[in-house]
């Protein structure tokens, strides 16, 4: 518990920090002002939702390679279910049911055949990638307007006073949700047990495979709610939306302080690996960096938040 | 490799070594001296300072006062490359073998010859099959890949390397605790021939018996200070044990007073995949049963295959009179539980907490929280002796014998009836062990209901001390139970070793 207090302090300073620096610099942009957080968060909102899928999955030793087609195929459906004339609500429905089957698909495949999840996914990532460009017939979806497009857009006046959007609100209360989940239930322990040790996971009478497909599955149905924010945010359905954003996505719950090698997840962390990943886009363009020294300020800050959790690591044992 | 006539100083002396971390002193001014040509047992229980004074020795640690002498003349190693250059190898029971590379190329890892900026190989291969022969294992290939040797060829290679080096000081740390008794047997012949060229070797081993047999002389260690020395001669390992306890032990293996039960597991014309081929036996409640059988008899099949972590091929296995589909998680639902021999492979998630590894499979309810582990493990934590700060510290941070009664404890907090044991005191200390053995007799002979426990294991004296009935695994088959008052450990381990009884 400590622990997660220091990597919280050390990553919340990093994100004052930061912000405080473009402050400093561009003389008007407050980063701390209510209005740029929510623009900060809105921007965070899929990253964020998709790396609470990504986080459990970590923490139970696992990687999802597929999360960003999983994500595109999630736009697909939903605007394809629109077009058929389903109601927004079943249409945001097959969406993240379209994730949840991705995920399914994913743990049937890593528990069925004994592959490693890293190679398992880098074949759905292609496979999933595939399938919604099939539907989709390689274009764009366009698709009638609806609340969707509301999830994470800037609130009009009149309802200001729910101070995020509504997509915001439903990756916070996702995020809590998922930290009870690991933190306080059993599921939660044989997620971690199983990321530590699986061999000690089964020797423990842990149905250690039943707890693969349910973390995939959940995972792949957090991926589908992001997706479907996706949707929301660019109101079509694209299947080569989110190309590489997994990485982006692996790299937020990395930078909050799992270790790719099992056994650890934290949920906020991953929201604040998240969110200072955008904080360095957003903040970059303010400050006027070229997009090329974004990359190589982005790529630094995630070797350095790793490099400062594993010293810390060796501390404490 | 020229090699100096015996010198008259002893070949190592260590003298007042003093070591303190922070506010604990481990080492309180020890002497501690070997002389060229002996084999020294160093011997006392885990957080003795054993392994604190050999990595002064070797040079990983920096004493806080006394001194070294190696034949004589001073020794101050800046770290353990420093101390190999100086003449002390050191051989730990970890080995540390690239296992892709060759036998050759492993033996001068770290000191390559070269010539004119290339690898010489030849001189590799040449200098390796040398400081084999000096050892006498003739038989092992330089060439040959460390990764496909045995185990115990391994080991050879690892002291070939501290030969090629030029070492006169070998310390050998816990060298048979994964060997099976020939292989063990061999190394304390390849012990002897080095001591006889001259060498000096200090010899770390939880295995008394061994200790006495194979030593010249031991020391013992106790809270940092050496405690007793002297020549093996005529002591008895309940004199080590005193010694290292620091009070006359009473009994290693607790007395027994068991009267068996109902039958709680029956096994009949068992088979593995492979191992176990054969096997039948009965397991009453109160009853302590023991399986004897060196590395590869499937012994450690066997027991996998009861728990339901590899399938049966053949015959069945009924606990409590059903026969049901066996998994870990069937077996713990219907009362079993078991300890794997590779406690950190296998036995315990090393990262996660001692209150996660004593639930883990029993968690009581679907919501965890501190409170409630806390309240869970406490009792058990006090009950059965396991040092740590509090529950919520990682596993991996305790001591061996620590861990392994975690490993343990899972099996009381999850209260099952049948306990299967694989070597359950592999490489932990006396005082620990004692522990084990107290709690393994307390919930077999003293709780209500009894317990029955089935232990497997290669060390003797602990089945004969802890058991009520043993029998023999040799080459997958498993033979016929014998109470222990009607067998002793010749025809035991004759037994084992396939010779016919």
């Amino acid at each position: 518990m400590r622990r997660n207090l220091v990597s919280f302090g050390v990553l919340l300073g990093a994100y004052l920090l930061f912000a405080s620096l473009i402050r400093v610099a561009t003389g008007e942009f407050s980063f701390l002002a209510a209005a740029n957080l929510e623009l900060v968060l809105r921007q965070t909102a899929i990253v964020g939702t998709a790396s609470l899928g990504m986080t459990l999955i970590i923490a139970a030793g696992g990687i999802d390679l597929s999360a960003g087609a999983a994500i595109a195929l999630a736009t697909v459906v939903v605007a394809a279910s629109l077009n058929a004339g389903l109601a927004p609500v079943a249409a945001a429905g097959l969406g993240i049911a379209a994730g949840a089957a991705a995920g399914a698909v994913n743990g049937l495949l890593i528990t069925g055949l004994g592959v490693v999840p890293f190679i398992v996914t880098l074949g759905t990532m292609l496979a999933v990638r595939g399938v919604a460009k099939g539907l989709a017939h390689e274009q764009k979806l366009d698709a009638p307007a609806s609340w969707l497009n509301g999830m994470l857009a800037a609130l009009p006046p009149a309802r200001r006073w729910l101070v995020f959007p509504p997509g915001v609100w439903l990756m916070l209360l996702l995020a809590l949700l998922v930290a009870v989940l690991l933190n306080y239930t059993r599921f939660g322990r044989h997620v971690l047990a199983v990321g530590s040790n699986q061999d000690a996971a089964r020797l423990a009478g842990i149905r250690v495979d039943r707890v693969k497909r349910r973390v995939y599955l959940l995972g792949g149905t957090l991926v589908g709610t992001a997706g479907v924010l996706q949707f929301g945010r660019l109101s079509v359905g694209d299947p080569t939306v989110a190309t590489g954003l997994e990485l982006d996505i692996i790299a937020a719950v990395v930078i909050g302080g799992a270790s790719l090698s099992g056994g650890e997840g934290w949920v906020l962390g991953s929201l604040l690996g998240a969110l200072i990943m955008t904080t360095i886009r957003a903040g970059g363009s303010q400050l006027g960096w070229s997009n090329w020294v974004q990359e190589i300020v982005t790529g630094l800050i995630i070797v350095t938040a790793v490099a400062i959790d594993r010293i810390r690591h060796r501390r404490e044992v | 490799m020229t090699r100096l006539p015996f010198p008259a100083a002893p070949a190592l002396r260590m003298g007042a070594i003093v070591k303190r971390f922070g506010a604990t002193t481990a080492l309180a001014g020890v002497d501690f001296e070997v002389a060229a040509g002996e084999i020294h047992a160093l011997l006392g229980q885990n957080g003795a300072g054993k392994s604190t004074l050999m990595k002064i020795l070797s040079g990983a640690v920096a004493p806080d006062g006394g001194s070294i002498q190696l034949a004589g003349a001073p020794y101050q190693p800046r770290d353990p490359l420093a101390g190999r250059r100086a003449g002390v190898g050191m051989i730990y029971q970890e080995l540390a073998l690239v296992p892709h590379l060759s036998v050759a190329e492993n033996v001068y890892l770290g000191m390559e010859p070269v010539r004119s900026g290339l690898l010489d190989r030849r001189a590799m291969r040449i200098g390796a099959a040398a400081a084999l022969a000096e050892l006498g294992a003739e038989g092992i290939d330089p060439d040959s890949v460390v990764g496909m040797l045995p185990i115990a060829s391994r080991q050879l290679v690892e002291i070939a390397r501290a030969v090629a080096a030029g070492c006169r000081v070998l310390v050998l740390d816990e060298p048979t605790s994964s060997l099976p008794k020939p292989d063990a047997e061999r190394l304390f012949l390849t012990m002897r021939r080095l001591a006889g060229r001259g060498n000096a070797i200090v010899y770390i081993t939880h295995f008394l018996e061994e200790a006495l047999d194979v030593s010249d002389r031991f020391s013992v260690l106790r809270d940092g200070q050496m405690v007793a020395t002297g020549g093996t001669a005529g002591v008895s390992t309940q004199d080590l044990v005193t010694a290292m306890i620091g009070r006359p032990g009473g009994a290693v293996y607790p007395s027994r007073s068991r009267t068996p039960g109902e039958p709680l597991l029956v096994v009949d014309d068992l088979a593995g995949p492979a191992k176990p081929r054969r096997a039948s036996f009965t397991l009453r409640r109160g009853e302590v049963l023991g399986i004897f059988g060196l590395v590869g008899s499937g012994r450690t099949e066997l027991l996998r295959t009861i728990f339901g972590l590899d399938p049966v091929r053949r015959g069945s296995v009924r606990v409590m009179g059903v026969a049901g589909p066996a998994s870990p998680h069937s077996r713990w639902a219907s009362g079993v539980g078991m300890v794997s021999e590779d406690r950190n492979r296998e036995g315990l998630a090393l990262d996660l907490s001692v209150a996660d590894n004593l639930m883990m499979s029993r968690q009581g309810s679907a919501w965890v929280t501190e409170a409630r582990q806390r309240a869970a493990t406490s009792p058990l934590i006090d009950r059965i002796g396991i040092r740590t700060e509090s529950p919520f510290v990682p596993v991996g941070r305790l001591s061996g014998g620590n861990q392994q009664k975690v490993a343990l404890g899972r099996l009381l907090h999850h209260d099952v009836d049948l306990l299967l044991l694989d070597e359950p005191t592999r490489g932990i200390d006396v005082g620990s062990k004692i522990e084990i053995y107290r709690l393994i007799d307390a919930l077999v002979s003293r709780s209500l209901p009894p317990k029955a426990v089935l232990i497997v294991g290669s060390y003797l004296p602990e089945l004969l001390g802890l058991c009520d009935r043993i029998a023999v695994m040799h080459r997958g088959i498993l033979g016929d139970f014998v109470a222990v008052a009607e067998t002793d450990e010749h025809r035991l381990l004759l037994a084992a070793s396939g010779a016919p009884v």
